[in-house]
């Protein structure tokens, strides 16, 4: 159950009134950087820097032609989807039978794998690097997605089996129990009782992979450093920046490509954003 | 019931392993067998693209704390963790405390607005904020004049004075989302009989936060703090993108300085992994070593 203080009375209607009018001033401010590259993006070049107006004179769509086509932004779309969706399976998959396990079962050795889990969670990113990039080349799939997607479902998803273990300990004893009466084994017990419990932290665990995949920089720039070809969307952007530098209505148009499905996503499921995020803390 | 023999234990839990298996194959790879070889290619003279290598133990680590570019990235890492973590923990309180009103209409909006950052890709954040701050005719330098609170543009990220709190406010813009709704789960908390109470008893204002709200609000405060410090300091993907470092190092955090060294060198020089290694390993002790302390701190501030 949500809880409120309401030390806004509804009878003050001047102070509720002020207070509106603040934070709608402040709303806009806050998001005027987003809506000013999506307004960049139908600009012409020279319209862009010409004034702090949003509307365009008219609607360029040759910058998404040039973006998708020209810069390749396309193809880095396809990459992109790509490791986001497979590293959402395997992220799912993995962590899914690691968090069920270690949140119902004791067995001998369990305490030892939380804690070398435990303390991975805060290692950054650029201290891993560079054996991650050494390891895809001495494996030979540094060249394709795979290691990029291997390397992107890698990254510590500590948070995601606690909230797995978190949901499946949580879960009644006796539907277990049910389950071996009808003879179900481990596996089955897993796939067709637990499993389709869990779906509210499925879509948790899901989106904020989405998020992680869809946004990294650091491992994708690294990988691929020699390897145009299977360049991410942020990757390519960055790239665009520095090969076409003065194509600012193309890159504008890039952005967008790269940033709106996620904003699409977020206000769609943004319930299962916030539960993602406050998990953190709340564990 | 006596204990059964362990190799029976196991044998029991066969399932639990084979669950776990997959899962720690992963992590294995991706971050045990990484933390362990960068401890082993710190003590390595070699540039990574070639077999060569030569074991030279300890000098990367001497030529590191003798470099002064490395101590000049590892103190601005944490000018910006102590730049940015306190608006950020503050200012997300005050907006979570408005919003977790519910008579405030237009709530769930202003929290959408806010959180939108936070889902857009860092990078590109970066990109475009290189527009928005632009000493040509940038969005930023435009409002301002138009404004009339400057006469000349500025260029706030060519400038050695001004690109480090820029990029600090970008950095705060971007995540402030995340630390709003860490502190609207932390107010949820509060039982509704608490503000009830208080308020018969006639405590109101700022009496009402201090005595009662914050301590209940406390230990997720210093769960917030320790989510955050370590989030500023891993800020590689806004600076790389906005100024890469610059202008003449003036914004080059402490990973931007492991890239640079491993993977971006000046022209002529190789690149030296087994150097950008031992800086990273330097630079991951010093992170552990916060978090450890801190750790501490909670576990104090918990006890009490």
């Amino acid at each position: 159950m949500s809880r409120y203080l309401n030390f806004i009375a509804e009878k003050n209607q001047v102070k509720y009134l002020i207070i509106t009018i603040a934070f709608i001033i402040f709303s806009f401010f806050w998001i005027y950087p987003l809506l000013w590259v999506l307004s960049a993006s139908f600009k012409t070049d020279f319209e862009i820097w010409g004034g702090l107006g949003l509307i365009p004179d008219r609607l360029v769509w040759e910058n998404f032609e040039r973006a998708w086509f020209g810069a390749n932004m396309g193809r880095y779309f396809f990459n992109t989807l790509i490791i986001t969706v497979v590293s959402v399976i395997i992220v799912v998959v993995t962590t899914g039978m690691f968090g069920y396990v270690i949140g119902r079962y004791s067995f001998p050795g369990k305490k030892i794998l939380i804690g070398i889990l435990i303390s991975t969670i805060f290692i950054p990113q650029g201290y891993t690097i560079i054996p991650v990039f050494d390891l895809l080349n001495n494996l030979n799939i540094s060249k394709n997605l795979i290691g990029l997607t291997l390397a992107t479902a890698g990254h510590t998803p500590v948070i995601y089996i606690l909230l797995f273990a978190g949901y499946f300990s949580r879960v009644p004893v006796e539907l277990e129990e049910a389950a071996k009466m009808d003879g179900a084994g481990f596996v089955r017990t897993f796939i067709s009782i637990m499993l389709p419990l869990t779906k509210p932290v499925v879509a948790t665990v899901s989106i904020l992979q989405v998020l992680h995949a869809w946004n990294d920089f650091l491992l994708p720039v690294v990988i691929t450093l020699g390897n145009p070809d299977i360049r991410t969307l942020s990757v390519g952007v960055y790239a665009f920046k520095g090969e076409y530098f003065v194509d600012w209505s193309g890159m504008a148009a890039a952005s967008v490509i790269t940033i709106l499905p996620i904003i699409i996503l977020f206000l769609f499921m943004q319930k299962y954003f916030v539960e993602g995020v406050q998990g953190a803390v709340k564990g | 019931m006596h204990k059964k023999p362990l190799s029976k234990q196991i044998y029991d839990a066969r399932w639990c392993y084979l669950f776990v298996l997959p899962c720690s194959i992963l992590t294995g790879m991706f971050v045990i067998y990484p933390i362990g070889m960068s401890w082993y290619f710190s003590l390595l003279d070699w540039s990574g693209f070639t077999k060569e290598a030569k074991f030279i133990g300890l000098q990367n680590y001497y030529e590191a704390v003798n470099d002064e570019f490395f101590w000049d990235a590892f103190i601005r890492s944490f000018i910006f963790m102590f730049g940015t973590v306190p608006i950020k923990i503050v200012l997300g309180f005050i907006i979570a405390v408005f919003l977790n009103n519910q008579v405030l209409k237009l709530a769930p909006f202003f929290r959408t607005v806010i959180f939108m950052p936070v889902v857009t890709a860092i990078a590109i954040i970066g990109i475009v904020m290189t527009f928005v701050f632009s000493p040509f005719n940038g969005p930023a330098n435009k409002f301002l004049m138009s404004t009339n609170l400057t006469s000349a543009p500025i260029d706030f990220l060519g400038n050695p004075d001004t690109v480090l709190p820029t990029v600090m406010g970008v950095y705060v813009w971007k995540w402030l989302g995340i630390t709003m709704m860490y502190w609207l789960a932390a107010l949820q908390t509060v039982p509704q009989d608490v503000y009830d109470a208080a308020k018969i008893d006639g405590a109101e204002g700022y009496r009402l936060w201090i005595h009662i709200i914050l301590p209940i609000v406390l230990p997720f405060a210093i769960v917030i703090i320790l989510v955050e410090a370590v989030g500023a300091l891993n800020v590689f993907p806004l600076i790389e993108t906005m100024t890469a470092g610059g202008p003449f190092f003036s914004s080059e955090v402490m990973e931007i300085y492991i890239f640079r060294t491993a993977f971006v060198t000046d022209s002529g020089t190789m690149p030296r992994l087994g150097y950008a290694c031992a800086a990273g390993v330097f630079w991951g002790v010093a992170v552990l070593f916060i978090t450890v302390l801190q750790g501490l701190w909670m576990r104090k501030t918990r006890r009490i």
